[in-house]
């Protein structure tokens, strides 16, 4: 792999940007991985590439039915964050954070992290209490986490809407300096590159269409483009791992919605955090080429059409501009859904299942691009290994039917 | 956005007025004390979530607010049909062109007359 750097910008610049190599190669598939990972989205291909680097496997397929990134990882509005109530998730996203912080560096590849602080706002008593009992939780657990006032968020959002008079008045919120934005193609690309260098196959354009399962065991999977053999498979398919479950005849507690997310027309700077509220339910960040990026609630049904209903549309820009009054007039320039795939307590499912050697990751639902480089981290430790990672393991699928549900819903403000 | 016909009404009405409830047709167990956690857990929280047809409970929040159930395509979004408490659907994986009319109808007659006729008590 070429690195990239500064001097190198500089020698194809001569060249007139034209001799670029390819980020990552087109191999035709083995017959046989040691690892096979399902899904290339940013969760899939961080577990390869972690895979490879940390665990030396690198005799590895990711096999993603279209294109990378083409799933919920580059649909998502990018906000990243740890400051979530249970120990447990905080762990898990904590750790996420921190690998965060060094990711463009050890990918050798502009992720564009931006630390800009996120925001959850408090527009009840009972929203600062919820939100002063989860601010305590996160110092105890070491996430950086503190509550501000109506006056501090005027001061660090001027366009914000703090008046009395507000029909959903902001009282204050929870505050993570260290949170922030990052830019999610470059995520999925990134650790693509990255796994490629050190040896995985990326194979695009190849469905996963069912398993091959003896005696309880998984040894390969038949795609369009064949079966591929590997007695350890990882799926990671986020809005359709039900549908990849019920091949192997299993069942998820999950339901899969369309989320949906709108940029505007890009404006000049105005707004340099990311603004969350559950209560008017909506959140808004602003990228560095000017766009407003908004997303808010799922469609409450079961869909797999990655697209959502125009009265979400609606309420989502009621919540901004009650929040914004500014951004009235601000035109809506595009609008897309993507499929999350939510569980009962909104936690995500890191776990073994019934047929051996096959594990899922999924249940991530609409948080779970925060958490993308400590999942692929955790779950491909736990591939490696044949047993889930200390982190991983409170998120297994038993939790549902033993009762110790990680209940993040409500509880942590959980909106992404 | 749907354009849903409820069955107690017999009117099409918009989305907005309804609610989606998840998955129709669960059974709660008989005997709660009973089950298994394995049992309580599957009831709670394990859900089919399929590509394609699917059953679903909707309740008509804002207008007569009764309880009915959609069949629909969770792919295309299309609803096949939309019918009350206690009735069979036409629609199904099984059957994504439909049973026939009087099909549905007589075993929604039957079953509805054998269901109150089981519960102790009830006298028509
Ligand atoms: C509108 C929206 C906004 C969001 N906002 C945020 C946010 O602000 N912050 C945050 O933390 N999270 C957010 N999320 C959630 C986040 O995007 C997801 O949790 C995360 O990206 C999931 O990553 P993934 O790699 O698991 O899934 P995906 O990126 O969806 O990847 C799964 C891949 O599996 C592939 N696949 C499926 N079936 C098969 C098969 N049979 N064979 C082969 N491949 C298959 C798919 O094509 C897909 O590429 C948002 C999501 C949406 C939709
Ligand atoms: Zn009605």
């Amino acid at each position: 792999m070429q690195r990239y750097s500064g001097f190198g910008l500089a020698k194809h610049a001569l060249s007139h940007h034209e001799n670029w190599q390819r980020q990552w190669r087109n191999p035709t598939p083995k017959k046989r991985y040691d690892v096979i990972v399902i899904g290339g989205g940013g969760h899939g291909l961080a577990t390869a590439y972690y895979l490879a680097k940390n665990h030396g496997i690198t005799n590895v397929a990711v096999l993603e039915k279209g294109w990378l990134g083409g799933g919920n990882t580059a649909r998502n509005t990018t906000i990243v964050r740890s400051n979530y109530l249970w120990d447990e998730s905080a762990r898990l996203y904590d750790h996420s954070l921190d690998l965060w912080k060094g990711l463009s560096q050890d990918l050798n590849y502009n992720v564009m992290f931006s630390q800009r602080g996120v925001m959850n706002l408090g527009h009840t008593l009972q929203d600062m209490r919820d939100i002063q009992r989860r601010v305590h939780a996160n110092r105890l657990n070491g996430v950086d986490s503190e509550v501000i006032l109506a006056d501090q968020i005027k001061e660090i959002v001027p366009i914000i809407d703090t008046s009395k008079n507000a029909r959903y008045p902001i009282l204050g919120a929870s505050w993570q300096k260290t949170a922030g934005v990052a830019r999610h193609d470059a995520v999925a690309w990134g650790f693509a590159r990255a796994a490629d260098a050190l040896g995985v196959d990326i194979l695009q354009n190849t469905e996963v269409t069912g398993f091959k399962i003896r005696d309880g065991q998984v040894y390969g999977v038949h795609t369009n483009r064949g079966d591929i053999e590997s007695k350890t498979i990882g799926c990671v398919t986020a809005g359709n791992s039900g549908v990849v479950a019920k091949m192997a005849g299993l069942k998820l507690p999950l339901e899969s919605h369309p989320l949906q997310a709108l940029v505007s027309e890009p404006l000049k700077p105005v707004l340099d955090t990311v603004v969350m509220s559950n209560h008017v339910h909506g959140y808004i960040s602003q990228t560095d080429k000017g766009d407003l990026v908004i997303g808010a609630g799922i469609d409450g049904y079961l869909g797999y059409g990655q697209r959502g209903s125009y009265a979400t549309v609606e309420h989502t820009l009621q919540a901004i501009v009650e929040m914004f009054p500014i951004f009235s007039r601000v035109r809506m320039n595009r609008q897309w859904g993507g499929i999350v795939d939510t569980c009962a307590d909104a936690c995500p499912i890191l776990s073994k299942t019934q047929v051996k050697g096959l594990f899922f990751n999924c249940g991530w639902g609409t948080g779970g691009f925060k958490a993308t480089p400590g999942s692929g981290h955790v779950f491909a430790a736990s591939l490696a290994k044949g047993e889930m990672h200390p982190i991983a393991a409170p998120f297994s699928i038993d939790r549902f039917n033993t009762g110790a549900l990680v209940d993040e819903h409500g509880a942590a403000g959980v909106a992404h | 956005m749907f354009y849903i016909h409820c069955p107690y009404c017999d009117e099409y009405r918009d989305e907005e007025e309804f609610h989606p409830k998840g998955q129709a047709h669960i059974a709660r167990p008989e005997d709660p004390e009973t089950c298994s956690d394995e049992e309580w857990g599957d009831y709670l929280f394990f859900r089919d979530n399929p590509r394609g047809i699917h059953h679903e409970l909707w309740v008509h929040a804002i207008g007569c607010r009764k309880f009915f159930n959609i069949t629909r395509n969770s792919a295309s979004y299309e609803i096949l049909e939309t019918y009350r408490m206690g009735e069979r659907p036409r629609f199904s994986a099984e059957h994504p062109q439909g049973e026939s009319a009087e099909h549905g109808a007589a075993v929604n007659v039957a079953d509805e007359a054998g269901r109150v006729a089981d519960q102790e008590g009830v006298r028509a």
